[in-house]
């Protein structure tokens, strides 16, 4: 326990990134259960992090109000991006929605009010590790109960088969809809903890690398839980500290080496576990 | 003016169009998205400037690390790739394994190389000299840039249409399982796309690190989206398209610089894509044309 206790002390950024990263990938997780490569979430992460910034620093709103409404805001912008992206599958969806995220991070540094490429400093830190982790533990209880209703069971019957699933009356765009719009309100959290529990906020936070991230803990993790998305989140946090670590133990330049690692796991992954590393754990249990 | 920037991004474009038809042949073959493209991109050029730093000259250096560009493609396909393929995989999983390819190869380059600029001994396209033409002007290296990407694209064009490996690939790519039953070799037709498509990818890396006479870690980022717009714009999986959308998006690149809209060109251009995917998702210009090339 006082293990545990010395590691936070020393690291509770850390702890904290896991969460958020967790809370990341668990909202891509629900649109990629829905069969959808919908590649957006850092847009709607950057959307809700700008958001619950500027109405701490501009209207001083309480924490609690400005995560509400950043997670209702990107909810919308999700749902609404659904409606013309409602033909496209498999690979189309996933480029118009990498374009939805490039206009999005194009917009933030050309306002003003985001504070351009600089983008915004001095954000309150007071989403504390308590409170992400809370945001993260509401999360995962709300996504297994809603894994028990007829929701999931349409929400799959799409993954599998659209035609199947309107023949027996699921209403497909709907369900599209429905798992964009939670993806984007569950996005939306982990936007506005970011934001309060980092110093600075700039649009390259969440351009392209920042969903390779979240698509990569998502895969690595195993999409299906939320152990998984913990998993994979704390591996894609952990590396780069551990190399740092090396590094200073050994003095070797390794800084490239963590990359190396990141690439060969998630390769590894892919090609030998392919319901990721939660999976491999419940095989063998 | 206007016919200055027209020429630049003419000479832009035909970069772009160069590493765009590579991004799109493998998806015209397989359906998949290769976000390892741009990585190979930046390993070329990198390994160009290394080959032009021990004195080989620059034309062998081009294509050195386009062979070698295209060797490390059928080792992507190989490893990231084929083994998806046997157990069917879909569109998902091969896109994020070509992820984890491009972290390695990243990653590789920067134990090489560490994070700073490269520069070539020769001066790049600003150093050399000037040509004027009427209103214009351009500079050598600019030019043999722009020759030797059209001279690339149109022997691809020249495998594709008139060579058994062109009817190879545009049969795989119509069907691949009829192509198999009527005796095409599935795996080398592959292999041999992935050469091609990663070379000329790589001679892109190489021609973009002449042009601005730098190679950096992360210059394949920007083209990497940007060609995924180009792909649309010219109708996914269609080669003459991707030509097509590399010079539009040239012309449009540096219109937009001249009339003072730099900073949302990105907006744009990605704006038009996304309303192309929802309107019209075969491109501008209709059908996937590598089947018909």
């Amino acid at each position: 326990m006082n293990a545990l206790v010395d590691f936070y002390a020393k690291h509770s950024r850390l702890v904290d990134q896991i969460g958020v990263n967790a809370i990341m990938a668990l909202s891509l997780s629900v649109s990629l259960r829905a069969g959808q490569l919908a590649l957006a979430q850092a847009a709607f992460m950057g959307i809700a992090a700008y958001l619950s910034a500027i109405l701490s620093l501009n209207a001083h709103w309480p924490l609690l109000a400005s995560i509400a409404l950043a997670m209702l805001v990107s909810a919308l912008v999700a749902a609404l991006l659904a409606y013309p992206v409602r033909r496209l599958r498999g690979v189309f969806l996933a480029i118009a929605t990498i374009g939805f995220g490039e206009i999005v991070r194009v917009f933030a540094n050309n306002f003003s009010i985001t504070g351009g490429a600089e983008g915004l400093s001095g954000i309150p830190n007071d989403a504390t590790t308590p409170v992400i982790y809370v945001g993260l533990a509401l999360v995962a209880v709300a996504l297994f109960a809603l894994s028990r209703t007829k929701f999931a069971l349409a929400v799959s019957l799409v993954r599998e088969d659209e035609h199947a699933a309107r023949s027996v009356g699921v209403d497909v765009g709907a369900i599209r809809t429905l798992s964009l719009a939670l993806g984007g309100a569950i996005a939306g959290l982990g936007g506005a903890l970011y934001a309060h529990s980092n110093f600075f906020l700039t649009p390259a936070d969440f351009g392209f690398g920042r969903m390779e991230q979240i698509l990569v803990a998502c895969v690595i993790g195993g999409v299906t839980n939320a152990a998984g998305a913990v998993l994979g989140a704390g591996l894609i946090t952990l590396l780069p500290e551990i190399t740092r670590a090396v590094q200073a133990a050994t003095g070797a330049n390794v800084d490239f080496f963590r990359e190396l690692v990141t690439g060969v796991v998630l390769l590894g992954v892919i090609l030998f576990a392919p319901a990721g590393i939660s999976g491999l754990w419940r095989k063998r249990a | 003016m206007i016919a200055q920037q027209l020429l630049n991004g003419l000479f832009l474009g035909a970069v772009y169009a160069l590493f765009a038809v590579g991004y799109t042949l493998v998806f015209g073959v397989l359906d998949i998205l290769n976000l390892a493209h741009a990585a190979i991109f930046t390993a070329a050029a990198f390994a160009a400037f290394s080959l032009a730093s021990m004195g080989v000259p620059i034309p062998l250096a081009l294509l050195a690390a386009a062979v070698m560009a295209g060797i490390m493609g059928i080792l992507l396909d190989r490893v990231a790739f084929a083994p998806l393929r046997a157990r069917n995989a879909g569109t998902l999983v091969p896109l994020i394994s070509s992820i984890g390819v491009a972290i390695v190869i990243g990653a590789v380059l920067r134990g090489i190389y560490g994070v700073d600029e490269r520069h070539f001994a020769i001066g790049g396209a600003a150093a050399a000299p000037v040509i004027h033409l009427g209103t214009v002007r351009f500079t050598t290296v600019e030019l043999l840039i722009f020759l030797s990407a059209i001279a690339l694209m149109l022997v691809l064009g020249w495998i594709l249409r008139a060579t058994a490996l062109g009817r190879s690939i545009r049969a795989v790519a119509e069907d691949r399982v009829a192509a198999a039953l009527l005796g095409v070799d599935l795996e080398r037709t592959i292999g041999a796309t992935f050469f091609i498509a990663s070379s000329l990818g790589g001679a892109a890396g190489v021609l973009t690190g002449l042009e601005y006479n730098s190679a950096t870690i992360d210059m394949g980022g920007p083209i990497e989206l940007k060609g995924l717009a180009v792909i649309i714009l010219g109708g996914m999986g269609s080669v003459t398209g991707a030509v097509a959308g590399g010079f539009i998006l040239g012309a449009v690149e540096t219109l937009a610089i001249a009339f003072g809209l730099s900073a949302w060109r990105d907006a744009i251009l990605f704006g038009v894509m996304f309303l192309l995917l929802v309107a019209r998702p075969t491109g501008l210009f209709g059908k996937r044309t590598l089947r018909a090339a």
